[in-house]
């Protein structure tokens, strides 16, 4: 095997840490190399070293034996490099064919572009009209578009930045069909990931970054799914414990949820019906942009409802706003963590505030009792092991997972009878990921009925009790979640979306 | 090369020391804007900033001017500052500041010559409701109809001239004025004079209003849920929303506010040192109060220093057009370069300004 | 009252010219907008360019030569909002405002020596035949170079946003600046390039106004133009040729009401003056109250600040 990229000793600091610190590996021709490493381990930044969008401190790369060091992410396209974002780098209000050509150096005129995304689209099975317009394709879709974009551009090497988080069971045996393909073409796949099981099936060799650095590289297939999250976590992590006790009585029951959708590119609710019990923690499912966040806020108050949408015991509470119904303990926590659940600039303590007034009693005849809330915000922080010098800081100085912790632990400390929670671990480290989840069981565990919201399935397996799929704004009937397979889940996400039509050409 | 790197928390010392390097900064543009007319630019800061206050000749005249116009600078800032802090902009304060001396005057006008000792409070009343019913129209249109508050609160100073112009000539026009415009003078008429409450310190009750303002939103912003509300619906309106916050009621309010006080100074204003009503009897008051706002960083306490410092630059303009013979059009862009360098150096309380290349941490 | 005196022919044309500095001041506008940008001084960029305009042609007894003044004049006042919105960070709405303040302060002060003069007159290109045409050829065909440069700029301005490749890279990044920037375009540069062109149209609609229109130098002679410029990008929901029309109407209603006046209809003088304002306003509620359409078409990124974490 011939080297396609060499990567040797790249550093990149910012303020307070070093993202990167003397990272060194390679990767051939038609390989599919896997960077694994936990959320804030520097997979990010050296990607984007990688394409240019980041300048190393030290280090250097090589390219084909080559001197590589793109000033640009242009220049890192004109040397082969394209790269698919975990964030998608797309235009809503723009068409399809007008994404491909931002994100081409020399595109062709329209006409000439729209037959070769179909063409490349059929190759590889990934269908996609070129006169859509982006903000109405589902998740999936949005990555054809990438995946488009850079396979048009013939690329040497292809980066996929987590590509597999917004996409059904069924949509990623597709996609790892069609990364086969490129590969045995002779295109060489960095594939970023943390999905364990993901990488032993797809990736040849995997290199494990930890705190910045290059800690193990190994062959994922000789390695079992545990030893791979050692070397991730550098630590064993204990799986939350659950003790199975029988559910009371219905605590909140949906019944014909529909909401238009408010936006342009928003999801519309459409005839949503379900009911949680007391103690029970009911996961949802679904994949990014399918009604989620739109659940959240019909459930929180945030977007009123018909009274009789939502009932609380029986009692209709859909038309009631989020204060009301944080007094009769119907709580929630969004995905958002800066800017929606909590103020990035305000303190800790003002953000324990945000959601606290009530329930603690923090304000008097709207007179604010700061000594009080600053209790509150200091006994969150305590009991959720939150690492912030104190309340006084700024939420945005947070890491995710503490942040996070903040978040959870803010709504949990308010003796909720009903927490909707969505995306409670996204972008958090393992152990506070952990930590949060084990807190969401305690909760069950002391009677309350919780509905996590979450896109990563293995999380809703671990704690949830019955499961149900969000797709394109139906909710499927719940269904006990021991048993299900992978296979059940993802029909019940909606397979591979459109896709039935395409199959990889050999 | 110069970067910018986002601090973790805003900065507590450049939130207070940047209307200071702002003012410090205007200045030396300032002397070279002079010095640029002609005039020796020592002089001419001195002549603005000093000498209203400490030269001996002056002072006299200038100190009780100095709570005159910063009394209205003062009571509309705050109000404007409320809405700012929510992100919600009025920036029409100048026909809310007409609205509300029109409706003060025409109570006075419509009783003339009633003496009664409740003519005066009912002025009050009346100038904050002519302010605040001005206000409310792009606030309804806002919530209403989601239209931008910041062109129709803009466009509606042009049509409020425009009744100005009406009533100065028309319904209001004095009687007894031998066909001039312009209304009788309200100083001569005593139950609704706004007369000074403290002879020689030019204090009268439109500053006394303003104080109490300042007060008032101090307390608000500091103390109370509404103020923790406007400012969390102006630092993430989602997670206001998410907090229970309802953002139509917050736009009615802090647009009332804001309009209500503004027509209590345009009353003041109209009853007091102006006097009558009369074609360009706004001066601007509105729009320089957003400079005042900006420079007081929307803190209450800080407005109120801006406020004088502003009135000073007015009182100083007028001395320095008398002595040197430098244009009142130049007081008028030096305000707008302070605003600019307020702006400028605000980002110093968000960023670390870096120089050179990054070394490894 | 003698609504006979009005000649639809004259008043078309008139309208046409009175609609001139709008449309110039909001197809500048439009630009900066697409591009993800609010530059709410256009009242201030516009003084700026009436003044520098009439000044240079004063000075130098060309109208060409002012004109291009003007153009300079806005377009450099307009980047000290661009150093300040896309290099400082500052607020978009309050440098804006800043710029207005400063632009009004600034032109009095520049205009001190010029209050009174007339300026030099812009000869009208001669269009021979045309010009005979009757009724079509004294609306259409007798007009300054300005008029239909004007015209001309809302054509190239729609082919630009349409149908180039830079067009579209201006358009991704008003839609979405961390994925143009994650592209690798540089999106500060992009819209600074946008804003200073926002600020030499707008230079040049403002003289247009104490060049040609008026023409003299007056303090505030813009009395709000900019800001129904700013009105009519909204009302045009952001595409080109809707400017065009929204100027139109707004210079139909401006010149309606002159003629209304000189003609002293029964209705009061000052409600005349103040409807181009309250029309403006009523135009605005009805295209915001149609939510889906406008919607879609107003860049994303709009007034948002961009700062590139990496």
């Amino acid at each position: 095997m011939t080297a396609l990229l060499k990567v040797e000793g790249l550093t990149r600091a910012y303020p307070g840490v070093v993202a990167n610190d003397r990272v060194s590996f390679d990767i051939a021709e038609g390989e599919i190399h896997a960077l694994l490493g936990e959320n804030g381990a520097g997979k990010s930044t050296l990607v984007k070293m990688i394409y240019g969008l980041v300048q190393p401190d030290a280090g250097g790369m090589t390219l084909r034996g080559r001197a590589y060091a793109p000033a640009e992410p242009s220049a890192a396209r004109k040397a082969g490099v394209a790269m698919v974002f975990q964030h998608f780098s797309l235009f809503d209000a723009l068409s399809v064919a007008e994404n491909i050509a931002l994100g081409m150096e020399t595109p062709p005129p329209m006409r000439q572009l729209a037959a070769r995304i179909r063409a490349v689209s059929e190759t590889y099975g990934l269908p996609l009209n070129p006169a859509r317009l982006v903000g109405d394709l589902s998740a999936g879709e949005r990555q054809r578009v990438e995946i488009i974009r850079c396979l048009l551009q013939d690329p040497k090497l292809l980066i996929m930045d987590e590509p597999t988080s917004v996409l059904t069971p069924q949509e990623v045996s597709i996609l790892f069909a069609t990364l086969r393909k490129l590969a045995a073409e002779g295109t060489a796949i960095l594939y970023i990931s943390h999905k364990l099981e993901e990488i032993r099936t797809l990736c040849d060799r995997a290199t494990i970054l930890r705190r910045g650095r290059v800690v193990e590289s190994c062959i994922p297939r000789e390695k079992s799914a545990a030893d791979l999250a050692e070397m991730m976590v550098g630590a064993r992590l204990d799986t939350p414990a659950r003790a199975g006790g029988s559910p009371g009585e219905v605590v909140l029951e949906v019944t014909g949820l529909s909401l238009p959708s408010a936006t342009p590119f928003g999801t519309s609710l459409r005839d949503i019906s379900f009911s949680v019990r007391a103690g029970e923690i009911l996961g949802v499912g679904g994949v990014a942009g399918n009604g989620q966040d739109e659940l959240l806020a019909a459930l929180s108050g945030e977007t009123p409802v018909t009274p009789g949408a939502v009932r609380l015991k029986g009692r209709p509470i859909g038309a009631l706003g989020p204060s009301p119904r944080r007094r009769i303990a119907v709580l929630a926590a969004p995905e958002e963590r800066l800017g929606h659940a909590a103020a990035p600039d305000m303190s800790l303590t003002e953000n324990a505030l945000l959601t606290a007034a009530i329930r603690e009693g923090l304000a008097a005849r709207g007179f604010l009792n700061w000594p009080a809330t600053r209790a509150f915000a200091e006994r969150v922080i305590a009991d959720f092991d939150v690492r912030t010098p104190g309340p006084g800081n700024a939420a945005r100085s947070l890491s995710g997972g503490n942040l996070q912790k903040f978040v959870i632990g803010r709504e949990v400390l308010q003796r909720p009878e009903v927490l909707v929670v969505n995306q409670p671990t996204w972008g958090v480290d393992a152990a506070a990921a952990a930590a949060i989840r084990q807190a969401l069981l305690d909760l069950a565990q002391a009677g309350a009925a919780v509905i996590v919201i979450s896109q990563d399935l293995d999380e809703l397996m671990e704690i949830s009790d019955r499961f149900a799929a969000l797709n394109e704004g139906r909710l499927s009937p719940p269904r006990p979640a021991q048993g299900l397979t992978l296979e059940e889940i993802g029909l019940m996400l909606g397979g591979a979306h459109d896709m039935e039509v395409a199959h990889v050409a050999d | 090369m110069i970067r910018l790197e986002k601090r973790p928390q805003p900065s507590r010392i450049w939130t207070v020391a940047t209307p200071v390097l702002a003012v410090a900064l205007t200045m030396v543009a300032g002397g070279l804007m002079f010095a640029a007319l002609g005039k020796d630019p020592v002089v001419a800061i001195r002549t603005i900033f000093w000498d209203p206050l400490f030269n001996e000749q002056f002072a006299s005249y200038s100190r009780p001017q100095l709570l005159v116009k910063a009394g209205p600078l003062i009571l509309i800032a705050t109000g404007l500052s409320l809405g700012f802090r929510a992100g919600i902009w009025n920036i029409g304060a100048e026909g809310q500041y007409i609205m509300g001396a029109l409706a003060g005057a025409g109570v006075a006008l419509a009783l003339y010559p009633l003496d009664a000792w409740f003519l005066f409070p009912l002025m009050v009343l009346a100038g904050a409701l002519g302010g605040w019913a001005w206000a409310m129209i792009p606030a309804i249109l806002k919530t209403r109809f989601r239209t931008n508050e910041i062109l129709v609160s803009l466009l509606l100073v042009y049509v409020a001239e425009q009744v100005l112009a009406a009533m100065a000539l028309g319904l209001m026009k004095n009687p007894e004025g031998g066909g001039f415009p312009g209304s009788r003078n309200l100083q001569h008429y005593p139950a609704a004079a706004n007369t000074e409450l403290i002879a020689g310190t030019g204090m009268h009750w439109g500053v006394a209003a303003a104080f109490i303002a300042v007060i008032a939103a101090y307390v608000m912003l500091t103390r109370h849920m509404l103020g923790f509300q406007i400012r969390l619906a102006g630092q993430s309106p989602r997670a206001a929303r998410f907090a229970g916050v309802n953002p139509n009621a917050l736009v009615l309010i802090c647009l009332g506010l804001s309009g209500a006080l503004a027509g209590l100074a345009g009353m003041f204003e109209v009853s007091g040192p102006a006097g009558r009503v009369n074609i360009g009897f706004n001066q601007g008051y509105g729009f320089t109060a957003i400079i005042v706002a900006f420079l007081g960083r929307l803190h209450p306490v800080g407005i109120l220093l801006a406020g004088l410092l502003m009135a000073l630059t007015y009182i100083g303009g007028e001395l320095a057009q008398f002595m040197l013979g430098i244009p009142a059009a130049a007081i008028q862009a030096f305000q707008g370069m302070l605003l600019f360098f307020l702006l400028g150096v605000d980002v110093l309380s968000n960023y670390h300004i870096r120089l050179g290349r990054r070394r490894v941490a | 009252m003698d609504l006979s005196a009005i000649n639809p022919a004259v008043l078309a044309a008139s309208l046409m010219v009175a609609a001139t500095p709008i449309l110039l001041a909001a197809i500048g506008e439009l630009v900066v907008e697409k591009s993800g940008v609010l530059n709410l001084g256009v009242e201030g960029m516009m003084i700026t360019g009436a003044i520098c305009g009439f000044a240079i042609a004063v000075e130098t007894g060309s109208p060409v030569l002012g004109f291009l003044a003007a153009m300079l004049g806005g377009a450099a006042l307009s980047l000290v909002f661009g150093f300040l919105t896309q290099v400082l960070m500052s607020n978009q709405v309050a440098t804006g405002l800043a710029l207005t303040l400063f632009g009004l302060g600034f032109s009095a002060l520049i205009g001190q020596g010029y209050v009174g003069i007339k300026p030099p007159a812009m000869a009208k290109p001669d269009l021979g035949p045309l010009a005979d045409i009757p009724v079509l050829g004294r609306i259409l065909f007798s007009h300054d170079l300005i008029v239909y440069l004007s015209l001309g700029l809302v054509v190239a301005v729609w082919v630009f946003l349409r149908f180039t490749r830079p067009g579209l890279i201006l358009r991704a990044v008003g839609e979405n600046h961390d994925a143009a920037h994650a592209l690798g375009y540089h999106v500060v540069r992009i819209r600074l390039a946008a804003i200073a062109f926002g600020g030499a149209c707008a230079g040049l609609g403002g003289a247009y106004l104490s060049l040609i229109r008026v023409p003299q130098w007056t303090e505030g002679m813009t009395a709000g133009a900019g800001w129904i410029a700013l009105a009519i990008v909204v009302f045009a929901s952001w595409r080109a040729g809707r400017v065009l029309l929204g100027a139109y109407l707004f210079g139909g209603v401006a010149v309606l009401q002159l003629n209304l006046q000189a003609a002293g209809v029964a209705v009061p003088v000052e409600l005349l003056s103040a409807s181009p304002y309250l029309v403006t306003i009523l135009v605005l509620v009805i295209m915001s109250a149609d939510r889906g359409r406008a919607a879609l078409n107003a860049p994303a990124s709009l007034g948002r600040v961009f700062h590139a974490s990496n």
